[in-house]
């Protein structure tokens, strides 16, 4: 890692974190919430990432204690509301991204940050494709191939994401010490 | 180098049931409510509390896009105002003109009618809104606009901007209300063409394709072109506001029906101040339905307009 900004960087193995505060988490996920709500058109509105499936899916990682399929599933309830969708859709969907981490989360933590994205990126399609699967057996048509581009928007937002709300849990002279 | 696995209590303290019992158990009310939702429409009043709760973030989302706005208006040249003053006064002339004229035409229309007894169409007010956000689902089209049940929107009244139908509103929340735009692929709305009058049914089609008309014979008297008027027979919309305009027509005389696309004239994709029109609900009561029978009921199920 030759371009390591020093308290920018990733958390290493050997670093000892604090814990996760349960404030920090309801923060975050109402922000992800608040940045789903923007209102944005155009090619913004087709690139949007779902910034709330990506912060769950970081808190279920990385701190299934406090955020698991019953939080997701809560969350998916207020999306649906905030989007006018059918009541559930985005419940569902979230309950199972939710599940999905919680059963990958020691593999995709072994990975650096950009492999990671990668396997964000399959666990989001999978989540916009169940989304996909409900609303096309609901009748709904076949949407354009620009469907998918907020899940690989998201996973590139990933090692970004995953940066940022690591920090709260860094020791404060981790940059001194690296 | 791995990532920090985080440290977690060992597995044999009792951390309630399983994530896989979870997922089982909200999966289930997941599907639950997806089927009593798309089917019965049952949850209408659980949708409202859950609202309430959303209502705050909806409203501070929407203040960083204010604030752009404001920020961009104050630093609008003085240039790029007197052109847009210019412009919006040249329209309003343009209008006034017509709108006197249309006064006088009400009038006469009104004592015609009233010669005629037919029953006198009434003229409601509207509620101005401005959006909030569009909706993020790709499977519809709606907009999310800043008053709701407490400014008097109601579920079923028609949007319009300054050019013409914009949609219509489906859901009312206390305070915020959401908007199904002509272009949503369950959107019907009964039109006519304002050159001859002919009636027609206009279907959105989803993001990014035409609207078209369904079900005009090949044979129908339509140009590219033409405009598209409510033509006022569902109740739902006022008579006479401007829809869209014909973009194509393709007559296969070996195909039922021609296939027409049309293009909205107002701004279903770009308006953000819109006018709620206020409903008006002077119509004869419905006539008795007659007892259908099984086949009717699949023939007739999906051509029915969207109405109130």
């Amino acid at each position: 890692m030759a371009f390591r900004i020093p308290s920018l960087a990733p958390a290493d193995a050997n670093e000892v974190l604090r814990p996760v505060k349960p404030w920090f988490v309801a923060l975050t996920l109402a922000a992800a919430l608040f940045g789903n709500l923007l209102p944005l058109e155009g090619m913004a509105l087709a690139l949007r990432p779902d910034f709330l499936a990506l912060t769950l899916l970081y808190w279920c990682i990385q701190a299934p204690r406090y955020v698991g399929v019953g939080v997701a599933w809560t969350m998916g309830l207020l999306m649906d509301v905030g989007d006018g969708t059918l009541f559930g859709q985005h419940a569902l969907a979230y309950a199972v991204l939710a599940y999905a981490a919680e059963y990958f989360r020691r593999r995709v933590l072994r990975f650096p940050l950009l492999q990671q994205a990668v396997q964000v990126a399959a666990l989001l399609a999978f989540c916009a494709a169940l989304v996909l699967f409900v609303r096309v057996f609901g009748g709904a048509p076949m949407p354009r191939l620009v469907f998918f581009a907020p899940p690989l928007a998201g996973a590139l937002l990933w090692p970004v994401l995953s940066v940022l709300l690591q920090l709260p849990q860094r020791p404060v002279r981790s940059s001194a010490t690296l | 180098m791995t990532s920090h696995l985080p440290v977690e209590p060992p597995a044999f303290f009792h951390r309630g049931p399983s994530p896989a019992a979870r997922l089982v158990f909200f999966g289930l009310v997941s599907i639950a409510l997806l089927f009593l939702d798309a089917r019965y429409q049952y949850l209408e009043h659980v949708r409202q509390a859950v609202a309430v709760v959303l209502h705050p973030v909806q409203r501070a989302a929407a203040l960083p896009g204010a604030l752009l706005a404001t920020v961009g208006d104050y630093f609008a040249s003085k240039r790029a105002l007197t052109v847009e003053n210019e412009a919006l006064k040249q329209r309003l002339a343009a209008t006034g003109a017509k709108a006197q004229g249309a006064a006088t035409v009400a009038q006469e229309n009104e004592r015609l009618r009233a010669l005629l007894g037919i029953r006198v169409r009434a003229e409601g007010g509207g509620v101005a809104v401005e959006v909030l956000y569009t909706g993020r689902d790709a499977f519809q089209q709606k907009l999310i606009v800043d008053k709701g049940r407490d400014a008097g929107v109601v579920a079923g009244a028609a949007v319009v901007d300054a050019d013409g139908i914009v949609g219509q509103v489906t859901r009312t929340y206390p305070y915020v209300s959401e908007v199904t735009l002509l272009t949503d692929k369950d959107h019907v709305i009964p039109v006519k063409l304002e050159r001859n009058g002919v009636r027609a049914v206009m279907a959105g089609t989803g993001a990014g394709r035409a609207p078209e008309l369904r079900f005009m014979s090949p044979t129908a008297d339509v140009r590219v072109g033409d405009l598209l008027v409510t033509s006022g027979l569902d109740g739902t919309y006022p008579q006479g506001l401007a829809v869209a305009r014909v973009a194509s027509v393709e007559r296969d005389t070996g195909q039922m029906f021609a296939r027409i696309t049309v293009a909205p004239v107002g701004g279903v994709d770009r308006s953000e101040q819109l006018l709620v029109l206020a409903r008006s609900d002077e119509r004869p009561p419905r006539p008795e339905d007659p007892v259908e029978t099984e086949a009717a009921k699949k023939s007739g199920r999906g051509r029915a307009a969207r109405g109130g």
